[in-house]
């Protein structure tokens, strides 16, 4: 059984100007412990179908299974956890008390809840803040705490929606640094929505590569980096080569070094 | 610092509206202004406005010329006390009816469109209107050894007062959570009632502080107002009434309760900034009244 089962999904959204077609015909397989990126355009659907896979919206026509189940039964019996762009941690609640609120949400006992948030604010590195509030922390730390509170009741399924793409470059490497790291703790299947395709290339098995209007999978490629993945990983000749294959999947066409990158007007930013 | 400043200012305005006065009496015309007959300025004798000091000597002087009369001051104080005790019972019904109906508007899209243009209009009856009719209603209510008292119609109409900014504070406050809080309580499968205590009710408490504080000002109002117009007694409404009617004979009495009416205010307020202190870690983003 695979994590996440994507059949012949298509989603269409009415606007004042007509029929939106967001996704258009989507199929996609993601198995166990598997890290996969979206990568495309605005607009090309890559947040519409994480949050289909997430039962934060429902498709027009085809199906989606997440450990052979409903997507909705998914979320209701917790299968995922997810990863906003924004940490959305609650102000009135310190590091500790917002990782614990799925657990609190879902009636797991103090004890319990203590222990399992002492393990994950260690995880991501943050015990000396365990009771300082979101206010008092930089985004990056914010982004932690959030995906500490995804981790907190052990989804095999993580689902992150661009969530370092508020963070300054350096933060954002080090940030995807700890979660190869995290990743490989928990061995958990990730889906990535990113922009960017050195991040997605740094941290993926597979990019899936979209193009808007309407939106679909033009490419999938995967990437043979190996688990042990440092810094040095980006200066490696292997990761360019990576970050090649997934640009020229974006472009559509081999991108000679050097030309006016029409397809940069197709606004693919690599922040 | 800048407590201390607030501290300052609020003190020199006191301060200045005290030297307004006494130097309008001073210098300001002794029978008053009046133009085609309609007067704009009042007249300065001391029956209609009396010296500061005045006042302030016939607040500490007895109330009437009986042997054992209490001063002034301590009726009073003993009224205020009387009025805050109806006015607190007031804001507590004001405040569950208020809740209650946000919650409704809230769970039910329909009822907001339906109820909240009654709510509105509910608050355009006056007052005085009302008192009769809640008395009167009141006065049948008769189970077994309960009877209903006077003092609980004026309970009645502060909490009609008070239930209205509280209802229209606490629905903004428990909608105020932003959309992503909203997913994400969705992503956890919490139901209507968990993502109520969890997310609604914590987000909506810097709302409910700024409708708490219009809603106790609402009840001492409304409490006073059907003092007078339902005629209880004990209460800072009732002497009001009483001390302006010896006006004539003892205009510096009539200042008195005015002034304790005031200070009840102030008091009702200081209660609720306590409350919030309390509730700091709920209001890192604090919202204006």
């Amino acid at each position: 059984m695979s994590a996440v089962e994507v059949s012949g999904v298509t989603k269409t959204f009415a606007t004042r100007s007509g029929l939106v077609t967001a996704l258009d015909d989507i199929s996609l397989t993601i198995e166990k412990g598997e890290f996969v990126s979206l990568i495309g355009p605005s607009g090309c659907g890559k947040s519409t179908l994480l949050r289909l896979v997430a039962d934060l919206d429902t498709p027009t026509s085809g199906s989606i299974e997440v450990f052979g189940k409903t997507a909705r039964q998914a979320r209701l019996d917790q299968s995922y956890g997810i990863v906003f762009q924004s940490a959305g941690l609650l102000p009135w609640r310190s590091v500790t008390a917002n990782i614990e609120l799925p657990l609190a949400l879902h009636g797991v006992a103090k004890p319990a809840r203590r222990a399992r948030v002492t393990e994950l604010i260690e995880l991501v590195g943050l015990t000396e803040f365990a009771n300082s509030y979101p206010e008092q922390l930089s985004g990056g730390m914010q982004q932690r705490v959030a995906i500490a509170r995804a981790l907190a009741e052990r989804p095999e399924l993580i689902l992150m929606d661009e969530p370092f793409g508020a963070l300054d470059e350096m933060t954002r490497e080090r940030m995807q640094q700890e979660l190869v790291r995290i990743c490989a703790e928990t061995g958990a299947a990730v889906i990535f929505v990113t922009h960017s395709i050195p991040e997605a290339v740094f941290l993926s098995d597979r990019v899936v590569v979209m193009s808007p209007r309407p939106g679909r999978i033009r490419d999938v490629v995967s990437i043979t980096l190996g688990d042990a993945r440092g810094e040095a990983l980006r200066e490696e000749a292997t990761f360019f080569a990576g970050v090649t294959a997934v640009r020229e999947a974006l472009h559509g066409a081999p991108v000679s070094t050097g030309s006016t990158s029409k397809g940069a007007a197709r606004g693919v930013d690599s922040r | 610092m800048s407590r201390l400043r607030a501290v300052l200012l609020g003190a020199v305005g006191i301060v200045l509206l005290g030297v307004l006065w006494e130097a309008y009496k001073a210098f300001g015309p002794a029978t008053g202004f009046e133009l085609a007959g309609v007067q704009l300025l009042p007249r300065t004798s001391d029956l209609a406005m009396p010296h500061l000091l005045d006042m302030l000597n016939r607040a500490l002087a007895p109330a009437n010329t009986g042997q054992d009369s209490q001063p002034v001051w301590l009726a009073v104080v003993l009224a205020c006390l009387s009025s805050l005790g109806t006015a607190a019972v007031g804001l507590a019904v004001g405040t569950i009816v208020g809740v209650g109906f946000a919650l409704l508007m809230l769970r039910f899209r329909l009822a907001e469109a339906a109820v909240l243009p009654w709510l509105i209009l509910s608050q355009t009856v006056p007052l005085i209107a009302l008192a009769p009719l809640i008395v009167s209603w009141g006065g049948r209510i008769q189970i077994g050894d309960f009877s209903w008292e006077r003092w609980m119609s004026v309970a009645v109409i502060a909490s009609y007062l008070a239930f209205f900014p509280v209802a229209v504070g606490a629905l903004r406050g428990f909608q105020s959570p932003q959309v992503a809080h909203e997913e994400l309580m969705h992503s956890y499968a919490a139901g209507w009632w968990k993502t109520l205590a969890y997310l609604r009710l914590p987000a909506s408490v810097p709302y409910l502080i700024s409708a708490l504080r219009l809603g106790a000002a609402s009840a001492i109002i409304g409490t006073v107002v059907a003092e007078v117009s339902t005629g209880a007694k004990g209460g800072i409404g009732r002497l009001i009434i009483e001390y302006a009617q010896s006006g004539s004979s003892d205009p510096a009495k009539a200042f008195s309760p005015i002034a304790g009416a005031v200070l009840m205010g102030l008091f009702a307020a200081g209660i609720v900034a306590i409350v919030a202190l309390t509730l700091g870690r709920f209001r890192r983003n604090e919202v204006a009244a």
